[in-house]
C-alpha cells in the first residue's frame, strides 16, 4: 500500500490548495454579497439574489462543466485548476453569503441604534459594533461551509484534476486495488477534514463562552 | 433665563397615515431637567428618538444650539455626540468589556486620547460604584448595573444634553433606586436632561418642569408642584389617579 502514498500526498496537496483558494474567494464573494443584501443596495441586490438561486440550486459538477467546457467555446481560454477554483468559489460564495447575512441580521437592531446615538457613522457602526457580533454568530455556519466545500472538491476529478478522488479512481482502474485505494481515500479526507472540524468546535465553544448571549 | 439649548418647533411625526406626534413644541434651557410623562403609547419614546434623529420627522424642526437636527444631515454624527441617550432595554455592546463599551466612542469617534478617557471612565465608574466591573462583560452584570454603565458611557462623550427613556422600566424594584440616584446626582450637577419615566415620586423630586403628553400632543407643561397637586386637564387628573391607591 505504501507505494501509493506519494500519489495520495500529491493529490491531497492539490485538493487542499484548490480547496483553500476556492474558500478564500468564497469568503470574499460572501462578504461583498452579504453587505449588498444587508444594506439593501438597489438593483445589485436583485443580481445577488439571482446568483444565489443559481449557485445553490445547481450541482457543482454542472457548474464545473459549464465553466470548463463553456468558457473556451466563447473564446475564454482556461485550465482545469482555474476552473476548479472558479467553480468552488461560485458555489461557496452563495453559501458564505447566507452564513454572513444571517449573522449580520441576527445582531439586534437596538445595537445599531445605540451605536448611532453615540455618534458613530455607518462605517464605524459596522466595524466596531455589528461586524464583531455578526462574525461570532456566523462561525458555526461558516465552519460547516468550509467542510462542505472541501468535500465538494471531490468532483474536481470530473474535469481531470488529479485530486484525491481522481487518484483513487485511477488506481482502481489501473491495478484493481479497490480496497486499498478506497481505504487511503477515506484516510486522506479524514486527515484533511478532522482537524478543521475540531478547530470549528473549539471556535464555537470559545465564542459561546466569551462574553456573549445574555 | 439660561440659554436655550434645545428647541422643538411644531414637530410632527407620522408612521404612514398614523400621526404619533402632533404639532409638538418645546424649549429646553441649559441646566434644565424636563420630565416627560404620559400613558403608554402616547409618543414619549418617539419624541426622544426624534430628538436623536433615530426617526425621520414629517413636519417642524428640532434644533440643538441653533443647529438643525436632520436624519440625513451632514453634521448628524457630530450632533448626536452632543446628545447622550440611554434606552429602556440594556443596549451595551455584548462583545466588549464594560471599559471598552465606555471607551469605544470617545476614542474611535471623538479621537480623544485613550489614557485621558480611561482616567475619566474610572472616575465615573467610581461615582456610580462600579469601578470593580471595568473588565466584566455586560452579560455578567445585573440590569441595574448595566443601566448605570450605559449612563457612564453616555457621560463620557461629554454631551450637552442627556435623554433617558424609561431607564428603570425593565428593572427589578430593588435596582430602580440605584439607577435613579445616579440621575438625581446628575441633576444636582446642573446637567440638562429630558427624562421619560413612570416613577412619579422620582419625577417630582428631579424635575424642573413636567411635560404631559396625551395622544401625541403636549397638553400640560408646568412646574412639578403645579402638575402634581393641581393638574389642569381632565386627562392628566385621570393619569395621576392611576398612581393613587385607595380602598373604596
Ligand atoms: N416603528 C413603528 N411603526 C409604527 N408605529 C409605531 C412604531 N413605533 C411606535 N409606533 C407607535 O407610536 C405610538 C407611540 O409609541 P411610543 O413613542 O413608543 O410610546 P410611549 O413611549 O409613550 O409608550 C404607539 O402607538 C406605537 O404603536
Ligand atoms: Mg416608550
Amino acid at each position: 500500500m505504501e507505494q501509493y502514498l506519494p500519489l495520495y500526498q500529491k493529490a491531497a496537496v492539490l485538493t487542499i490548495r484548490l480547496g483553500i483558494l476556492g474558500i478564500v474567494f468564497s469568503i470574499l464573494i460572501g462578504l461583498i454579497c452579504s453587505f449588498v443584501l444587508y444594506y439593501q443596495i438597489p438593483i445589485i441586490k436583485r443580481i445577488v439574489a439571482i446568483y444565489i438561486e443559481i449557485s445553490r440550486n445547481t450541482p457543482l459538477l454542472v457548474q464545473l462543466f459549464f465553466i470548463y467546457y463553456g468558457l473556451p467555446k466563447i473564446g475564454i481560454p482556461t485550465n482545469a485548476e482555474i476552473c476548479g477554483i472558479a467553480g468552488l468559489s461560485f458555489l461557496g460564495g452563495s453559501y458564505m453569503t447566507e452564513a454572513f447575512r444571517s449573522g449580520l441580521e441576527a445582531v439586534d437592531k437596538v445595537q445599531l441604534e445605540s451605536a448611532e446615538s453615540l455618534g458613530m457613522n455607518r462605517f464605524q457602526t459596522m466595524r466596531y459594533v455589528i461586524l464583531p457580533q455578526a462574525v461570532s454568530i456566523s462561525i458555526p455556519a461558516f465552519m460547516a461551509n468550509v467542510i462542505f466545500l472541501l468535500k465538494e472538491t471531490s468532483v474536481f476529478s470530473a474535469i481531470s484534476l488529479m485530486d484525491l478522488m481522481f487518484t483513487a479512481k485511477d488506481l482502481i482502474g489501473l491495478y484493481y486495488k479497490t480496497t486499498e485505494s478506497l481505504f487511503l481515500l477515506v484516510v486522506f479526507y479524514l486527515i484533511i477534514l478532522l482537524p478543521i472540524s475540531i478547530i470549528g468546535s473549539l471556535l464555537e465553544r470559545r465564542v459561546r463562552y466569551a462574553g456573549f448571549g445574555d | 433665563m439660561a440659554e436655550e439649548l434645545l428647541t422643538i418647533d411644531h414637530l410632527t411625526k407620522q408612521y404612514g397615515e398614523n400621526v404619533i406626534l402632533n404639532d409638538v413644541s418645546l424649549t429646553v434651557h441649559k441646566g434644565e431637567v424636563v420630565v416627560v410623562v404620559g400613558s403608554s403609547g402616547c409618543g414619549k419614546s418617539t419624541l426622544l428618538r426624534c430628538i436623536n434623529a433615530l426617526e425621520s420627522i414629517q413636519g417642524g424642526e428640532i434644533c440643538l444650539q441653533g443647529e438643525k437636527i436632520e436624519q440625513e444631515g451632514k453634521n448628524i454624527t457630530a450632533l448626536r455626540q452632543k446628545i447622550g441617550m440611554v434606552f429602556q432595554c440594556y443596549e451595551l455592546f455584548p462583545h466588549l468589556t464594560v471599559l471598552n463599551n465606555i471607551l469605544l466612542a470617545p476614542v474611535k469617534v471623538q479621537k480623544r486620547r485613550e489614557e485621558e478617557v480611561k482616567a475619566e471612565a474610572f472616575e465615573l465608574l467610581k461615582r456610580v460604584g462600579l469601578e470593580d466591573k471595568a473588565d466584566s462583560y455586560p452579560r455578567q452584570l445585573s440590569g441595574g448595573q448595566k443601566q448605570r454603565i450605559a449612563i457612564v458611557r453616555a457621560l463620557c462623550m461629554h454631551p450637552d444634553i442627556l435623554l433617558f427613556d424609561e431607564v428603570t422600566a425593565a428593572l427589578d424594584p430593588e435596582m430602580v433606586r440605584e439607577v435613579l440616584d445616579v440621575i438625581l446626582e446628575l441633576a444636582e450637577q446642573g446637567r440638562t436632561m429630558i427624562i421619560v419615566t413612570h416613577e412619579m415620586q422620582f419625577a417630582k423630586a428631579v424635575a424642573d418642569r413636567i411635560i404631559f403628553i396625551d395622544d401625541g400632543k403636549i397638553i400640560e407643561n408646568s412646574k412639578p408642584e403645579q402638575f402634581f397637586s393641581h393638574p389642569e386637564t381632565e386627562r392628566a387628573k385621570q393619569f395621576l389617579n392611576m398612581f393613587e391607591y385607595k380602598r373604596k
